[in-house]
């Protein structure tokens, strides 16, 4: 039964992901990656990691909506009105993506996998709690900083006109420098 | 269920993405080989901790700091196909050779 699911689950995030390349829209790429997606998060709950599965299943559905609308933001062939090939150097990369695929098969089953050490704990979640807030607390706090000058670093990039376009190097500026008037008492 | 089927679908899942990364020429559809690369990565780290290693937490660890790397990536990808287009109106990869040696 769980094999039967395994099976089907690994069939699916394949098959969808290659239709990620496949399909002509990319809104539709964008929903067919969120299936491979849904499928891989699927495999992890196999894996009796709950949490993180249902944390994959809704940080993926979050992300892949928000891919969609830069998805149409940027598409390249909208509507289907301008149809014209997506792909460079396709040959190139069958190549290299064959030979690399070829390469982690023989690894997987020519390497001498060590034995299962340990049992698995009742309560996965509850492992991976203690860990991140007593051993793996470096790792946490390093997440956190990343996250956040994420956060700081992708405003600064996507911004067009900031405070300094607008005020002057110094802020000191009386009016800010608009394009277009406008605002109250101005 | 054995760690070696984990892993081909892993490798498998990887090996697309790499494919689209290198082929795509928009950079947000490279940007979802990227994802996809990434989504393999996750499910052998998973396969990892169940076949392997289940009495540590490192492998549910490294698949927390797997999946915040995605969320970052799409994020600070997604800041510089804006940038990059406000500046220059660019959204293919062969387009942007500023950097071409």
């Amino acid at each position: 039964m769980t094999l039967a699911l395994f099976t089907a689950l690994a069939l699916l995030a394949i098959a969808s992901g290659v239709l990620v390349f496949v399909v002509d829209s990319m809104a539709r790429a964008t929903f067919a990656l969120l299936v491979s997606f849904l499928a891989v998060a699927a495999m992890v709950l196999l894996t009796d990691l709950l949490y993180l599965g249902a944390v994959i299943i809704l940080m993926m559905i979050i992300e892949m909506v928000v891919m969609a609308v830069f998805m149409i933001m940027y598409m390249m062939n909208p509507a289907g009105l301008m149809p014209m090939s997506m792909f460079h150097n396709t040959r190139g990369a069958a190549v290299i993506c064959g030979l690399l695929f070829a390469g982690l098969s023989a690894g997987i089953f020519l390497a001498d996998w060590p034995e299962r050490r340990g049992t698995r704990p009742e309560d996965p979640t509850l492992e991976l709690g203690t860990a991140l807030m007593e051993g793996h607390m470096l790792t946490m706090m390093t997440l956190g900083v990343t996250l956040f000058s994420t956060i700081v670093a992708t405003v600064v990039l996507a911004t067009g006109r900031g405070r300094y376009d607008r005020l002057g190097d110094r802020l000191d500026a009386g009016h800010p420098d608009d394009p277009a008037g406008g605002g109250v008492g101005r | 269920m054995i760690l070696e089927a984990f892993l081909v679908v892993a490798a498998a899942l990887f090996t697309i993405g790499l494919f689209g990364a290198l082929t795509q020429q928009s950079i947000v559809m490279l940007m979802m080989g990227l994802e996809l690369m990434i989504n393999g990565i996750i499910l052998a780290t998973a396969a990892y901790w169940y076949f392997l290693a289940p009495a540590a937490a490192d492998g549910q660890v490294i698949v927390v700091a797997v999946v915040t790397a995605m969320a970052i990536e799409m994020a600070m990808g997604f800041a510089v196909v804006t940038a990059i287009y406000r500046a220059k109106r660019i959204d293919m990869t062969d387009s942007a050779t500023e950097l071409e040696g």
